[in-house]
This record gives C-alpha cells, structure tokens and sequence, in this order.
C-alpha cells in the first residue's frame, strides 16, 4: 500500500533520507572537528608520554618549564627518552604583507621527534639546514595559491628569516592555524620569550614499561604534570566539548534533524494512514487481524526507512567526499558509531511516527467500511 | 464455539438474529436505530436489506455479518452464536466463513487485481503465488482474466467491482454479504452483476444477502426484508405495493 502511493512513497523518503543526511553529516563534522583538539598530540606519533607544568592543559594552553625539567624526566626510571617540544604563538608577514599568527613548533634538533609521521614534500633532514622551518600541507594552502611550490619561499617570521624547505604532512589543528616546524634551538631564536621556554617534555618509555606507569613515576618524582597520548590527547578533544559552544550548536542541529524527520514522515504517514483507511476497515472487515495489518504497515515502512537511511548516509559520504580536498576537511572520515546512531534515530522516527499514525488504524471498526 | 439452538432459529438458517437492537451514543443522547429485530437468511437464496437512508439497514447487515456488535440479541451464523466467540475467534470465523463486497470496493491501490483478490486466501496464510493462482481461476469466471496483471486505478468501475466479487467468493465463504452492488451502475450493469452474483454466489449451503435500494433489481431477489426506523416492515418475496 505504502510503497504503491508514489507521492507518499517520495515523501516518506526524503523525510528519512534528509534526516538520516542531517544527522549523520552533522555529527561526523562535529566528531571530526572535536577531534582536532587532539591534532597536536597525534602530530608527535613517537611520544608516548607528554610531560608539562602542572597548569598546562592541552597543546594549545601551556605553561613554560624551566630547562632543568627536561634533565629531571630523564633521571626518572623507564624513561627510554625525553626530548624538547616547544608550541608558541608568532607572527608572519605575508608575500601580499599582510600578517598571519601562526604556531611555532619547536621539535628536538638531533631526532627531530615532535614533527608528523609523514613529509608531504621534502624530507624531515630538510629542517638541519639553517634557518629551516616546514609548513603543515594545510598553511601550505594558506599561504600560497596552488601553483606556487612553498618550499624555497622566505617567509618574515617575528621579524627573523625563515625559509620553508619542506611541508609537513600533518593532522590540521582544531583552529587551522598555519603551523611552522623547525628544530628546537632554531624556535628558540624565532620566538622571543622569558626565561621559561620548554612546553613539553615528549618521552618514549623504555622496554618493558607501560606509558601510564612511567607517567605515574615522572609525576611521583619531579612534580611536573605527566599523561599517555591517549590521556592527553582525550584532554584536548574535553577541553573543546568544555569551552566552547560547539556541542550544543551541533547538537541543536542534530535535533533538528530528528525533529524534521518526525515532522514529516510523521505527517506524511498520517496522511498515507487517512486516504487508505477504508481499505485498512475492509481487510479488518475481511478477517485481516490487527497484528497482521501492523506487521503489513511495519514492513513497508522498514523498507522505506531502510531505502532512506541508506540514501541519507550515501548522501554524506558524497559530501565528505566531494569536501575532501578543501583543507578544512582534511583527514575528515565517518566513524562506524555514528551511521549506527543515525539508524537507531531512524527506527525511533519510524517507531515513533508508525505508532502514532497506526493508532487509528486499530481503532477502526471494521464496521465503518459500510457507512 | 456456541452452537446452541436460539429460541425460533430455522436450523437451515445462514443466519437467524434474534432482538437484535443497537443504540449509537451522539454526545448526550442514545440514539437506537435497531428495535429487537428478528430476521432469517436461509441457505440457497438472494436476500435482499432494504430501506430508506437511515432505516438501519447497514447497521443490521454489519451485526449479522459479525462487524458489529448489538447492544443486545443474538446472532447465529451456519450455527455459531458469532457474538459470543472471542475477538480473535470473530476475526477468523468472518475470514473462513464470509465474503464482503464494498459499495466503494475497497481494493489496496498498491496491489494488481489477481493480488487483491487473493488477499483472503493470503490472510488464511497461503502462500502468495498459489493464492494468486486461486484468485486467477476465479477471475477467468467473471470474465477479467486479462485484468489480473492491472492495478485497481488501471480498471473500469465494473473491472473493478468484479475483482472485488472475486475477492468476496475465492475462499469459498458460505455467506457473501453485499453493500449497495449496483449503486453506481446503470441498469443494465446492474442486473448483470446480480445475475453474476446469482451465478457464483448462491448454492445450497450458500446465502447472499445484499443491502440496496435500488429498485431496479427488486425482481431478482428471491426474499426481501425491508426496514423502517430500525423494525422490520416487510419479510416477503415481492416488495410491498406501497414501496
């Protein structure tokens, strides 16, 4: 019945499929932009203890150390290694002279631990050469048009020359702030500062330890603050769902999403439910039972729901698809949670519409097919 | 299942209602429109319900059929006191043993004609292509065969009534109960749908009984009960000269 009703067919199917759409292209934006707070962290994939001031919240909100800390990390027992990190803000002066804030990231001159996994252009040795700094893919983008290769281009970095000589292949951070990399003692010349500049002490633990017992012991021994990258990754996707309003912006666009979804297919159910009810009255008057006529009404609407849901999530994978090779999407994918969130979403739609639309069906008598 | 005698019930009877009375609540006010009818339906015959509009003729039709409950009497069909089986025995008992033909007809818009017409026999639980088959034969009888592969917006008005006579007759009901079948024909259509049904639906332990009042087709009756306000006013073969 349902499925033969083209105009209700169609109706019922945009219902469920824009809010499937909605619901999942929403979430997997938030999730994945949530999950930016944690960029800095994944960025130094070698570290597997990120020791700081006990202030210090996140990558982005630190607390200098003075240089001892670093000393103090590595007298502690099954630490492997410990090397600098450094994060400070500084400033750029444009190629068009306008001027950009962009993040210093100072990684540890002899190993180089703290920079990505991975080189877009240019290899990590590139950062030995003097005054060497590389550019995350995504400032890449924001610095030069398309056709311009970066790598070679000078940059004024806080009035000190910079030249780029690689681009780093990183995660972008939960601001898309261009991000600068470069070895430690040359951050320490390009940032001025006071006394205290040691951000972070990254540390591998040694064989046999785990990273949340060597944590435990750093903390125990030097004072200073001491968290796994899961931890401290964790802290920097809370500190995003803490301070700022973009749970509850994404949220309320969520809950649209399921409130369309009601609105329409409950209305477009209802409609379907009224125009057939004297066919309903005749099968109930024939010796069709309520449970068969619901189980009848059910399956159709399970169909409909399924075909929607399936357009809805098509619909968004189109989408980060096609967004792929905007920066701001970079790395964006959709975790398996959240398609599964946006079924149960749907069942609830269809459970919730169905039930109130079918009310009236069981409440036919089969008598009303003669009136 | 009762199958008790009622008091005065002709056991050839398809069905004897005794004191059947109805009263519908209209806000403050009960309003009866059934006053203690007795009436026969015997095996074997066109019974026809007549009346004007409002002489409860399709609330009587409704309790005799099982649709509706009395507010009192009693209802025997082929033996069964239907009122006093459960709701789900009720259900099944209209679906084994009663067809029903809709003045609107009634058919799922969705399905084709040889699948509307089985939906008796899919209801029974028959497996959809054997009970398409069963509707097929059957259709082949009332001359639209053709017609099985279409969808009820596809058909004429008397395709489609005939596929509602199909649905009303493939799973051999021994009662087929008829709203108004000719009220949207011309007389000629009209009479040959009543001969249809004459054909197919009539047997000796079958019974036909059709609500009209479409003068037309009163010769073909082989009784005719005629309501006024709720009582019976006439039991006979012929209707009364003053109607």
């Amino acid at each position: 019945m349902l499925t033969g009703d083209a105009q209700k067919f169609y109706g019922l199917l945009f219902g469920i499929a824009f809010s499937t759409l909605l619901i999942t292209q929403q979430m997997t934006i938030f999730v994945n932009l949530v999950q930016r707070g944690a960029s800095g962290v994944y960025n130094a994939p070698e570290a597997e203890v990120w020791v700081m001031d006990p202030v210090s919240r996140t990558t982005d909100v630190s607390y200098a150390m003075p240089p001892t800390a670093l000393d103090k990390v590595r007298s502690v027992k099954g630490v492997e290694w410990a090397v600098p990190h450094l994060r400070a803000q500084a400033t750029v002066r444009t190629r068009e002279g306008d001027l950009e804030g962009v993040a210093v990231i100072g990684v540890d001159d002899a190993t180089l631990i703290g920079l990505p996994e991975r080189m877009a252009k240019g290899d990590k040795s590139v950062l030995f050469a003097p005054d060497a700094v590389a550019v995350d893919d995504t400032g890449a983008l924001n610095f030069f048009p398309s056709e311009i290769d970066p790598v070679g281009e000078r940059l004024e970095l806080n009035d000190q020359r910079a030249v780029i000589r690689g681009v780093a292949d990183a995660i972008p951070s939960f601001t898309s702030t261009v991000v600068l990399y470069t070895r430690y003692s040359n951050a320490l010349n390009f940032v001025p500062g006071t006394r205290n500049r040691l951000s972070f002490v990254l540390v591998g633990v040694s064989e046999g330890q785990t990273p949340s017992d060597v944590a435990a012991r750093i903390e125990r021994e030097t004072g200073l603050k001491a968290r796994t990258r899961d931890e401290f990754a964790q802290a920097g996707v809370n500190f995003i769902i803490e301070n700022t309003g973009i749970p509850t912006n994404f949220g309320i666009t969520v809950f649209l999403g399921f409130v369309v979804g009601v609105a329409i297919v409950g209305l477009t159910f209802s409609l379907f439910i009224r125009d057939n009810i004297k066919q309903f009255g005749a099968l109930k008057a024939i010796g069709v039972t309520n449970g068969k006529i619901i189980t009848m009404v059910g399956a159709q609407a399970g169909l409909v729901g399924l075909i929607g849901y399936a357009l809805g999530v098509i619909g968004t994978v189109l989408f980060i698809s096609a967004f792929s090779s905007n920066p701001f999407f970079k790395g964006f994918y959709i975790p398996w949670q959240i398609p599964l969130i946006s079924f149960v979403a749907v069942v609830i739609i269809l459970a919730i519409t169905g039930l109130i639309a079918i009310r009236s069906v069981l409440k036919t008598e089969p008598a009303s097919v003669f009136r | 299942m009762n199958t008790q005698a009622i008091g005065g019930c002709d056991p050839q009877s398809a069905i004897c209602a005794r004191g059947i009375t109805r009263d519908f609540e209209a806000g403050q006010t009960t309003i009866r429109v059934l006053h203690g009818i007795d009436a026969d339906v015997r095996s074997g015959e066109m019974t026809y319900v007549v009346g004007e509009s409002g002489s409860g003729k399709t609330t009587l039709i409704s309790i005799m059929c099982g649709i509706l409950y009395p507010t009192a009497g009693e209802v025997k069909v082929f033996g069964t006191d239907i009122y006093k089986l459960t709701d789900t025995e009720l259900v099944n008992f209209r679906l084994n043993n009663i067809g029903f033909i809709f003045q609107q007809y009634n058919l799922i818009p969705s399905i084709d004609a040889a699948a509307n017409a089985a939906v008796p026999l899919i209801a029974k639980g028959m497996a959809v292509n054997e009970a398409r088959e069963r509707a097929k034969v059957l259709l082949e009888k009332l001359n639209i065969l053709d017609q099985a592969d279409k969808l009820p917006r596809q058909l004429s008005g008397g395709q489609q009534q005939r596929v509602a006579i199909a649905r009303a007759l493939v799973h051999e009901p021994r009662l087929v109960v008829c709203d108004e079948p000719t009220a949207a024909l011309d007389a000629r259509s009209g009479r040959r749908v009543m001969d249809l049904l004459r054909e197919v639906a009539v047997a000796p332990d079958r019974a036909c009984i059709i609500v009209t009042h479409d003068n037309r087709i009163f010769d073909l009756a082989d009784r005719i009960i005629v309501l006024e306000d709720g009582r019976i006013t006439h039991d006979g073969k012929d209707m009364p000269d003053d109607h």
